[in-house]
């Protein structure tokens, strides 16, 4: 992150993202860092410049390393790289031991970048100050010590061979904000005025309780550590009940686990808002890679018949913006909505504009309510306007049990189906009217279609940037449920659709035919826990084109 | 005010007739009278199960969840509105079999809120299976050689917690349980009140002539802040104690320990969304 902070300092784009085994310590795990002079967002397979600070890394990162990578790292931990790379041989670890452990090898490899991307020592000083303080002054002054080693380093490199770093700055990235999808999702709830997140420490999900925790004095959230997640979302639905706004933060099985009180949500009209980063599955599957395996978890997930919203943002606006929506919708519907995140886009930074908080309402749906309050009032629309206990003179019932219109448990059958209409049907009218409809990025008179929803976002955009070609656009879900109904009109129009997932099972294609009939022609699937590359979805589209 | 005013007239009550049930749900409504506790203040959650049902058969307001998940909302609404009263009420299949878990928890997390058992050591909406609590040899339509698992005794349990109150009680007797009753709900901290009532369908062996003749209550003498000497007489088996067993006057409540609470006591709900001090967030990320 230092030196991410400092490219941006510096007036650069830049986008980070990490890939990294799941292990306390150790193991092989890498950071790609783009630095541009244009806005990236998204993840390439190509590496010019390969900082190589672990005698794995050559192998771990493969065919990603061609002859034009310039491999930089230490003797001893290039010693097997054969002659064919481009090899350039620095003491960083080396140095790092004589400063006191191989704990510094991070930093004085950022030194190196930061030196060779000639950003002034004096901005590079101040992120090593700012993040470090906290750990003490020697800690700061031996950090301090390792970046001035680096840009040492940096220096006698760039004056032992003809580097050229052409990119140019753009002085207002400096403004920017450098965000994680995370704190992007985070800053949204903010804003939605989450006051309440019980969770469950689980991969990736547990930076967004952090984020929650850590803000919870400021903003007055209560964050609490469940004892399992069954715990945490009961806590935030009871939490949402006594009005405060309630949200629960997990991952695939942790999920899984929670499952049976999405249901309680549905059948008591309580809303929650529930975020899922995604990572492979089944089980444990792969606790820190990415997929986009639980849309169908998340749109299944629960007994019975109710309806649900499901977000899936793409960028950092959509992940704010959507995140601030989700608390208004399921407050307002009184229905779960489902933030669906993954790995890749939780742990992902780059530079983005500010956000625009002036058109954000945090809308009130809470009711005082009187003597003769029923909180299952049968309504035209299925809406009960929702009071909360001690707010008014009225009391309020709710039941998981079927129940009357004072929320009291009832076998009275009449009763149960108006309440399967108020609960289903007229709620899915209502919620449909309330759907994002997708982005269509590019040219409105497109033969190809390419289609993709959530995290893939930048990756395919950039794609197309890549391809310039007029004849394919990019149709980009953030809302996966309830579909759009342009939906259909989108694929119709286009004589070849073509699908990017990160899964086996296509599942947003699924979606996508169940409610449509609509077949999408191309499913491209990705499921070894890697993120799709821009170059990946550039050459799908070029061979599907015929190019 | 009455017990009266607790009344649910139109209340289609689900027990059987005779069921320990009843000695509760009045004994209950007594309690809340003399404490004058407003149906409006009080908040009764429930998981499933006879005992689960009760709060749909007095005047106030009502969260009944799932089977074993009470005390997840019940602890959740204290502390975004400690100004209500929270009683979590169920029985001994939820709280120590279903939600087993959550109960450790809660003892150990503190909330102001009293949490009532019904233990009738048996299923009874399920028609008689076994429940935690079953004594050994205890048959059943799924134990069919009888019970061998060695019972759940929460009581025990809670003390080796350190739960802030631990208490039995008798529902056959109102005046006692009522006094057990007030004592818990005015108790700062997490209360548990375990209550033995007879299943007068499914369990033909512990009756209320069988609680009677294996129950008796606590001494004057015995001292509730002696953690040791509680744990001695939670264990006892051949004659159930009723009474409190033990108070921890130490312990901070939940809610107390909450960041949100330390300067500015106004329940959480009321707070509102601060969009500047989101802006200067959002500034800090350049």
């Amino acid at each position: 992150m230092i030196l991410v902070r400092a490219i941006k300092l510096a007036g650069y784009y830049v986008f980070s993202s990490k890939e990294y085994m799941s292990r306390v310590r150790g193991g092989l795990n890498s950071t790609e860092i783009r630095i541009s002079s244009k806005r990236v967002t998204a993840y390439v397979d190509r590496i010019d410049i390969l900082l190589a600070i672990n005698e794995g890394a050559i192998g771990h990162l493969g065919r990603r390393i061609t002859k034009d990578t310039q491999i930089i790292g230490d003797e001893d931990q290039l010693k097997s790289v054969t002659g064919e790379y481009n090899v350039l041989k620095i003491p960083v670890l080396k140095s790092a031991e004589e400063l006191g452990g191989i704990i510094f090898a991070n930093v004085i490899a950022a030194g190196v970048i930061s030196c060779m991307l000639n950003i002034p020592p004096a901005v590079f000083d101040q992120i090593i100050i700012n993040m470090f303080a906290r750990k003490g002054e020697k800690i700061v002054e031996k950090d301090l010590q390792a970046g001035r080693k680096g840009y040492q380093l940096g220096e006698e490199l760039m004056g032992s061979k003809d580097f050229k770093f052409e990119i140019e700055k753009d002085p207002s990235v400096k403004d920017e904000l450098l965000l994680s999808g995370t704190e992007a999702v985070g800053l949204g709830c903010l804003a939605g005025n989450c006051k309440f997140m019980a969770s469950y420490p689980m991969t990736p999900s547990t930076p967004l309780q952090i984020f929650i925790a850590e803000n919870g004095k400021d903003f007055d959230v209560i964050f609490e550590q469940a004892e399992d997640e069954i715990a945490a979302i009961n806590m935030s639905i009871g939490a949402f009940y006594a009005g405060a706004r309630a949200m629960i933060a997990t991952s695939g099985s942790g999920f899984a686990l929670m499952e049976e009180a999405v249901g309680l949500s549905g059948m008591t009209e309580t809303p929650v808002v529930i975020y899922v980063g995604q990572r492979p599955g089944p089980a444990v599957g792969l606790p820190t890679r990415t997929a986009q395996e639980d849309l169908n978890l998340t749109l299944y997930s629960g007994p019975g018949e109710f309806v649900r919203v499901i977000f899936a943002p793409g960028n950092f606006k959509d992940a704010f913006e959507l995140s601030h929506r989700a608390f208004n919708l399921a407050d307002k519907y009184q229905i779960p909505v489902f933030i669906l995140s993954d790995q890749y886009f939780a742990e992902c930074n780059y530079n983005h504009p500010s956000f625009d908080l002036s058109n954000l309402v945090v809308e009130e749906h809470i009711v005082e309510t009187t003597k003769d309050y029923r909180r299952y009032e049968l309504t035209p629309d299925g809406i009960s306007p929702r009071g909360i206990p001690g707010y008014g003179d009225g009391l309020v019932a709710i039941d998981a049990d079927e129940h009357d219109e004072e929320g009291h448990i009832t076998e009275n059958l009449e009763i149960r189906a108006r309440m399967v209409d108020k609960r289903y049907t007229k709620k899915m009218k209502l919620i449909k009217k309330d759907i994002i409809p997708p982005e269509l990025i590019g040219s409105d008179d497109y033969e190809i279609l390419a289609v993709g929803w959530g995290s893939t976002y930048g990756t395919i955009k950039e794609a197309l940037n890549h391809l310039g070609l007029e004849e394919i656009s990019f149709l980009h879900f953030k809302q996966v449920y309830p579909l759009h109904p342009d939906t259909v009109n989108y694929l119709d129009t286009a004589d070849k659709t073509v699908i990017f997932e990160n899964n086996a099972s296509a599942q947003f294609a699924n979606l996508i035919r169940m409610e449509t009939g609509f077949e999408i022609d191309e499913k491209i699937l990705k499921y070894n826990g890697m993120p799709f590359s821009v170059e990946e979805v550039t050459e799908t589209l070029k061979s599907i084109r015929g190019l | 005010m009455d017990a009266k005013d607790f009344n649910m007239d139109d209340a289609d009550v689900a027990w059987c007739p005779g069921c320990g049930d009843f000695f509760i749900l009045q004994t209950l409504k007594e309690t809340l009278a003399e404490l004058e506790i407003k149906p409006e203040n009080l908040v009764l959650v429930s998981g499933i199960g006879q005992a689960g049902k009760l709060p749909h058969y007095i005047k106030c307001n009502v969260f009944n969840s799932l089977h074993g998940r009470s005390l997840p909302p019940a602890v959740a609404i204290k502390a975004v509105n400690p100004e209500l009263t929270v009683i979590d009420i169920s029985g001994d299949g939820c709280m120590y079999g279903e939600g087993g878990n959550h109960l450790i928890h809660n003892i150990r997390r503190n909330p102001d809120i009293t949490n009532i058992v019904h233990n009738n050591m048996v299923y009874g909406l399920t028609k008689g299976q076994a429940s935690p609590t079953s004594r050994t040899e205890f048959k059943t339509n799924l134990q069919v050689e009888g019970v061998f698992l060695e019972p759940f005794n929460p009581i025990a349990v809670a003390i080796a917690l350190k739960a802030s109150f631990v208490a039995r009680a008798y529902c056959g007797d109102v005046e006692e349980t009522k006094d057990i009753l007030k004592k818990a709900i005015k108790h700062k901290g997490y209360a548990l009140v375990d209550i033995f009532q007879p299943c007068v369908t499914f369990n033909k062996v512990n009756t209320y002539q069988w609680f009677k003749e294996n129950t008796y209550y606590l001494e004057d003498s015995h001292d509730p802040y002696d953690m040791e000497q509680a744990f001695k007489r939670s264990v006892e088996t051949d004659k159930f104690p009723l009474g409190i067993f033990y108070m921890n006057p130490d312990k901070r409540t939940f809610e107390e320990n909450l960041e949100v609470y330390q300067e500015d006591k106004t329940p959480v709900y009321k707070r509102k969304a601060d969009m500047d001090k989101l802006e200067r967030l959002i500034a800090s990320k350049r």
